[in-house]
């Protein structure tokens, strides 16, 4: 199989425009007819069912919390970005384009990041009609401020809860969709399975997480916003019950999965404390514009107390290696940075995984009082959590699992390779390369699902005629009874460790060989360990209680039992990617400085892996990336 | 440490439930409430038990899904913070803790501290929000919000939705909940419009749904983690009055071509 981008040709300011005029149109009385199912209601779930609700489609929308304002998306503090250029500092959809595709190493498709940078514009309009109370200036303008090292002000916030406010925005208006009756919400449900017939993507089977039903739902088109697959480390920033349980189904019944080794460590987290850590807390990048980086220069001095270490014996060593960006590098390269330095034996805290964030210089300057303005919620939330006065001391941070840039491929128009399966947010891997900048997630995310998805599924749905598959079909009746199967036999094991004991596992496994540094030995060992611990896993579960009531550890179960298939293909990935870019640092291809090289050469490509069986090897599919409007270049932060 | 738990245990949401109690023992103080709850039904299920059921995503203070009555006042007694955000070292060693679900008429148990909140959505379906079509939106600056005003609209806007204000008030009231979300529409230009019909179609919801009537007993604003203010129930009270007095439902859009 080939894989073709669909990307429409052309000068690339005019692609979408040229796309949106050549797409198929449906009739608004017919509208009604179409069933389409949303799976997931964070910003890209909620966006898009709100807005297809809206068209006059007959919308589906599930997710597993008990209501669809509480998806992750909600967690998400610095903000968001657009090309406005509100602040006349020379921003523009070009740069913004420019920006992501460097930022993203080169490993992103072109026409695809030039629309989210054209629709950003858009976002910002909408959700401020829908009332986001983003911040704003004394004369009632927007506030931008600048984020993650970018060089214009672009970043539009509300608080630290850009993605709690957004989501927000989304969810009334899918509130005022479900109050319509255009769209029908199912809460605490859970997407078990895919149903294809003919090739084409018609449904899904859902378990209901309080009664324990398992259900088939029908669709003209299936659209998955369930998130990244971050979980699959255990420990990451995401919210518990992030997984990857609907990708891996989707991409069992034949979507391909792309670049799942490209994941994003976010540098600055609250680091470990002991076995029981149950999620990691991400302090926001902004910390990274007063703070300084720092551990001591000796080892020696690593568990001595903070202020015993003189200030000539310390190591700024973001500000040494970097002196251009300081401690504004990019996240990948903040966080090896991080890890190189504990790996000489320099690291502060427990265990030796940690490094300092230091705002004693800017309190010294600025006064407290500013600091207290600038992060006074962050500065109380890492005292809550780790009991430690960071006006007093230094902040303690370590990497940690953030985000994923791989996810289903999808085509231009965000359909994946199953006809009829759209996919938009973090699950797709469409924009991002293999380093995702900051506050562009909650961008891409409203951008697939209020811009995107609602033309390009309309588009797919004037094609064919509505409806055709009923519940009693074979493939659906089966779909629904393999499901059931499933769940069952995750019951039935009645072994004695239960599954979060094998997510931690699998999570350290993945953390040690396919984190933030990898190489062939490594990766080989976890790519012979991960089958074993997954038939450990189905010989060893056990789940105590039913089916048919609401049980937690089914859930983390099913979840488990999926992301153990899924490392397996992300480790491979790591393994067959034998360069450096982005998130994925292969050891083997560095520069004699360290830093990351990429080998443009061999692997300009977006791996897209064909599932072959559980035990069979996927077959490695290869869509080239050209560059015409952003010249390939190695980054360089020096 | 070591602390012993009284837990409400239920099967489901016809079943009789009752306090069970338990023992956790090699607890961190460093450990979060959830974690030290992580750690018990861990032990549970070596034992082939139930582990207790609760409800909870972000494990951050943000998505606001957890939410327990921990010695009686719902996400403890820390303040300005929720269940998730809780840590072992407000305890001491050998305490006798008492976790339940958050009680009220509109949030039946579903299993042990598991409840169902979901008609808090109803209210919001009910009219919060701001009817605009996607993609209909003017340039965004040309929408000029004073900044106090955006910054007051934020302060109700903060809200999570977790329901500790319901599960506090005696009278299981949400009007707490309610009146957040009509201030921050309601104190924004966009809002206007539907400034009126919002303030009646939620109350009406609120009513509809269950939840009691305020008594200005406050326990809600002293347990709302976001520490969203009771004024914003004056605000509520105000638009709800001049609404009932002097809204006039719309009149059937018809004809036009
Ligand atoms: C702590 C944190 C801070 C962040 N800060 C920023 C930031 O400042 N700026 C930025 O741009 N990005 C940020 N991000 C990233 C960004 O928040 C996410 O990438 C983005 O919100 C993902 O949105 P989404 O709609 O794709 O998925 P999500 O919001 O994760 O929603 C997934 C939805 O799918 C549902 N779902 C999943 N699986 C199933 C299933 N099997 N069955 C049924 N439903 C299912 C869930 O219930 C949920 O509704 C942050 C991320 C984290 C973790
Ligand atoms: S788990 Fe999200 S607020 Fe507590």
């Amino acid at each position: 199989m080939t894989l073709n981008s669909n990307c429409p040709t052309g000068p690339i300011e005019k692609r979408w425009e040229k796309r949106r005029f050549e797409m198929k149109l449906v009739n608004p009385a017919n509208k009604r007819k179409y069933n389409v199912i949303v799976v997931g209601s964070g910003l890209a779930g909620a966006s898009a069912a709100a807005s297809l609700g809206e068209l006059g489609y007959n919308v589906q929308c599930f997710c597993y919390q008990d209501s669809p304002r509480r998806a992750h998306s909600i967690a998400a503090q610095g903000g968001i970005n657009a090309a406005k250029n509100y602040t006349n500092d020379g921003d523009s959809i070009f740069r913004l384009f420019y920006d992501t595709v460097k930022g993203g190493d080169f490993r992103a498709r072109e026409s695809n990041v030039y629309r989210l940078a054209e629709v950003s514009v858009d976002i910002i309009d909408q959700c401020t009609a829908q009332g986001v109370p983003f911040a704003r200036e004394y004369g009632g303008l927007l506030a931008n401020r600048s984020f993650g090292g970018a060089q214009v002000s672009r970043t539009f916030y509300a608080r630290g809860q850009t993605g709690q406010q957004l989501l927000i925005g989304a969810y009334q208006a899918l509130a005022r969709q479900i109050a319509a009756g255009t769209v029908k919400m199912s809460c605490r449900s859970e997407m078990l399975e895919l149903i294809v017939v003919d090739g084409v993507a018609r449904g899904i089977v859902t378990r209901d997480m309080v009664t324990g039903k398992i259900e088939a739902h029908v669709a003209d088109a299936v659209a998955l916003c369930t998130g990244g697959y971050g979980n699959v480390f255990y420990l990451s920033t995401n919210a518990k019950g992030c997984n990857a349980m609907a990708l891996w189904r989707a991409h069992k019944k034949g979507a391909f999965l792309a670049n799942p080794c490209f994941t994003q460590i976010h540098p600055t987290c609250i680091p470990v404390k002991g076995e029981y850590q149950s999620k990691l807390t991400l302090m926001s990048e902004s910390l990274r514009n007063d703070g300084r980086v720092w551990v001591p220069k000796d080892g020696k001095d690593s568990g001595k107390p903070v202020f015993d270490i003189p200030e000539n014996a310390r190591d700024y060593y973001l500000e040494r290696r970097y002196p251009a960006f300081g401690n504004l590098v990019p996240r990948d390269i903040a966080s090896r940075a991080a890890k190189q330095v504990c790996d000489d034996g320099r690291g502060v805290g427990p265990g030796g995984l940690g490094v300092y964030l230091d705002f004693a210089d800017s309190i010294k300057r600025l006064g407290r009082k500013t600091i207290e303005e600038r992060y006074g919620n962050l500065f109380d939330m890492y005292h809550h959590i780790t009991d430690e006065n960071p006006y007093e001391v230094p902040m303690r941070i370590y990497p940690a699992v953030h985000y994923t840039m791989g996810g289903l491929w999808v085509d231009y128009d965000l359909m994946s390779t199953v006809p009829g399966l759209f996919v938009g947010g973090e699950a797709n891997f469409s924009d991002h390369g293999a380093n995702r900048l900051g506050a562009s997630a909650l961008m891409q995310g409203l951008a697939d699902g209020y811009f995107v998805l609602p033309y390009t599924i309309g588009h797919y749905l004037g094609q064919r005629a509505a409806g055709g598959v009923k519940l009693d079909h074979p493939e659906v009746k089966a779909a629904k009874k393999s499901v059931e199967e499933r769940v069952q036999k995750l019951l039935d094991i009645g072994g004695s460790r239960s599954p979060d004991s094998f997510h931690r596992e699998l999570g350290l496994l993945c953390w040690e060989h396919c984190g933030m540094a990898r190489n062939k030995a490594g990766l080989e060992k976890a790519l012979a360990r991960i089958p074993e611990l997954r038939a450990e896993f189905w010989q060893d579960l056990r789940v105590v209680g039913s089916g048919e009531e609401l049980n937690q550890e089914l859930e983390r179960a099913g979840r488990v039992a999926d992301a153990l298939e899924f490392a397996e293909l992300m480790v491979r990935d790591a393994l067959h990617r034998e360069e450096s870019c982005g998130g994925h640092f292969r050891e083997e291809s560095q520069t004699p400085e360290g830093e990351a090289m990429r080998d443009d050469e061999r692997y300009c490509y977006v791996a897209a892996w064909a599932h072959q069986g559980v035990d069979a090897e996927p077959v490695l599919h290869k869509e080239p990336l050209s560059f015409e409007y952003v010249k390939l270049t190695q980054r360089s932060y020096k | 440490m070591r602390v012993f738990l009284q837990v409400w245990r239920q099967k489901n949401g016809q079943s009789k439930g009752r306090f069970e109690r338990y023992e956790a023992s090699d607890i961190s103080p460093d450990m979060s409430l959830l974690e030290m709850l992580d750690v018990v039904n861990e032990g549970l299920v070596q034992k082939n038990e139930a582990p207790i059921a609760f409800d909870h995503d972000c494990r951050e203070g943000i998505c606001g899904m957890c939410g327990l009555v921990i010695n009686g006042v719902p996400h403890g007694s820390e303040g300005g913070a929720t269940t998730c955000q809780l840590h072992m070292r407000k305890f001491r060693d050998g305490d006798e803790i008492w976790i339940e679900p958050f009680r009220a008429k509109a949030f039946p148990v579903l299993r042990d501290c598991v409840v169902d909140r979901t008609a808090l959505d109803r209210i919001i379906q009910a009219g919060g929000f701001i009817s605009v079509r996607t993609g209909a939106a003017p340039d965004a600056n040309q929408i000029l919000v004073p900044k106090e005003d955006a910054d007051l609209a934020m302060d109700a806007a903060a809200c999570i939705g977790c329901g500790a204000c319901v599960a506090a008030c005696p009278n299981a009231s949400a009007m707490l909940f309610t009146a957040a979300k009509l201030s921050h529409l309601g104190l924004l230009p966009q809002g206007q419009p539907e400034r009126y019909s919002r303030a009646l179609a939620m109350v009406k919801q609120m009513d509809a749904e269950g939840f009691g009537a305020c008594t200005n007993h406050e326990e809600c604003e002293a347990v709302c983690p976001k520490e969203v203010s009771i004024d914003f129930i004056a605000r509520m009270n105000r638009d709800f009055a001049k609404a009932a007095a002097t809204f006039r439902p719309p009149k059937a859009r018809g004809g036009g071509d």
